[in-house]
């Protein structure tokens, strides 16, 4: 069965790409920024191309702080892509002024200088034994900002970039990935797939 | 550690893939989507189109084009040709692009790659530079910029015009050496250290490679990716072997 999933429409950027990818991993994605589809939708998935100041904007602007918020607490599957992650955090040194949605402990930085910035293209990484969605592979990277420290009480997988950095992280339905899913050949298909399949099993 | 990227590009022209040398003579090479979904069965890191379409209606067919494409491939696709304003890169990346390349509207007008990178972000903003030596007797080589498919020479410094991009919020540059572009006789070696010198973001090498030991000089000489067209559209090399050579070079590919 297709299964309906709620794209957050945080901007004009990529999602077209997202909604493809969502569509090989079996789903149909349906666009939006209604607060009510986002709180009754099974699957919802949170893109973020661009700024993290200018996506928060449109999350307060539309009242999509808050459903996000609490779907986050209640462990409700969610999806969070690339600036998306970022978003999840106190906040973040691109939009410093801005604050995050705060529902995960922990800052995002940039890289440091002496790595190329952005970081664009395929990296390593490497997903802990135990998780759900992720797996180790290849993936696409397309970012200047990143978390270091995994956040505690969550399963993380690790890239490294100038040290180590967070390339995705899972709990309950959350699944967060700095890489983009929908870009990432065969296996980001796969962690979508999983995704989509098992988290569903995780509300009660 | 991040791979080094090989990167088919695909010159579209009308909704057909054409091939030429110097942007010049151009003659069919193929359906877009065919071509696009076959590069990513060989392992292709990212895509690559341009549309050198002179006409709206060939840019009508870009956006048809992009959309199907993006239907095929799972990988990264970045657009560019005849994107003058913001509107033009947003149809781009809603029909599928998600990097949008500026060319000679950024030359006539630099504040565009700032609004670009301010609506959609630096990593959707890509600067395609096109550049050509200098006809100048000195022991020194230097770059000027051209713009219109090399029609027209602009006199602008090409490293210069690099910094000043990066600055502006292009967050990549796509460096193709006029002289070199069709010819097969390697990548302009000598301005891929000076732009790479010159800019911290990173860099795609183009115009000029002829087999992997090209390839392999452009990544040595500082390019993050390297892009390639004629050795891939007539089927003599595939993508898969390529990287496989440059693997074996010692180079950082996703195999």
């Amino acid at each position: 069965m297709t299964q309906e999933v709620i794209v957050i429409r945080t901007g004009s950027a990529n999602l077209a790409s997202i909604q493809a990818g969502l569509r090989r991993a079996g789903a149909a994605p349906v666009l939006t920024e209604s607060p009510s589809a986002v709180e009754q939708a099974d699957h919802v998935m949170l893109p973020g191309v661009g700024t993290l100041g200018q996506t928060k904007q449109i999350l307060d602007q539309t009242g999509l702080t808050s459903v996000i918020q609490t779907r986050v607490r209640e462990g409700r599957p969610l999806c969070a892509v690339c600036v998306g992650l970022h978003l999840l955090f106190e906040g973040s040194e691109e939009s410093p002024q801005v604050p995050g949605l705060h529902v995960v402990p922990g800052f995002i930085r940039r890289f440091p200088e002496e790595v190329r910035v952005p970081q664009f293209g395929w990296n390593r990484v490497e997903a802990p034994p135990g998780v759900m969605y992720l797996e180790s592979g290849e993936y696409y990277f397309a970012n200047s900002y990143r978390l270091v420290e995994a956040p505690p009480g969550y399963m993380s997988a690790l890239g490294e970039h100038g040290g180590h950095f967070v390339a995705a992280f899972e709990r309950a339905g959350l699944l967060a990935c700095q890489f983009h899913p929908e870009l990432s050949g065969a296996v980001g298909t796969r962690v979508l797939r999983r995704w989509l399949t098992l988290s569903e099993a995780k509300v009660c | 550690m991040l791979k080094a990227r090989v990167i088919p590009c695909l010159d579209v022209k009308d909704g057909r893939v054409v091939k030429g040398i110097r942007f010049q003579g151009l003659r069919d090479a193929g359906d877009p989507v065919e071509q696009a979904a076959r590069y990513v069965d060989e392992g292709a890191d990212e895509l690559v189109i341009l549309d050198v379409s002179a006409t709206p209606e060939g840019r009508g067919h870009a956006v048809t084009t992009v959309e199907a494409v993006r239907e095929v491939i799972d990988i990264p696709l970045t657009v560019g040709g005849g994107v003058r304003r913001v509107e033009d890169a947003e149809a781009l990346l809603s029909a599928g692009a998600d990097k949008v390349a500026v060319n000679s509207a950024a030359v006539a007008e630099p504040a565009l790659l700032t609004r670009l990178a301010d609506k959609f972000g630096k990593q959707c903003t890509i600067l395609a530079l096109d550049a050509a030596r200098k006809d100048q007797p000195t022991a020194d080589p230097a770059w000027e910029v051209v713009v219109r498919s090399g029609k027209v020479r602009t006199g602008r410094d090409a490293v210069i015009w690099a910094k000043e991009a990066e600055a502006r919020g292009a967050g990549e540059i796509l460096l193709t050496s006029w002289d070199r572009d069709g010819t097969g006789e390697g990548y302009d070696v000598a301005l891929l250290q000076a732009i790479r010198a010159a800019v911290s973001v990173p860099m795609i090498a183009s115009g000029g490679a002829a087999h992997a030991e090209h390839l392999a000089e452009g990544l040595q000489a500082g390019a993050d990716a390297v892009l390639a067209a004629t050795i891939f559209h007539d089927g003599h090399l595939s993508v898969k072997g390529v990287k496989a050579e440059l693997a074996q070079r010692g180079l950082p590919m996703r195999l």
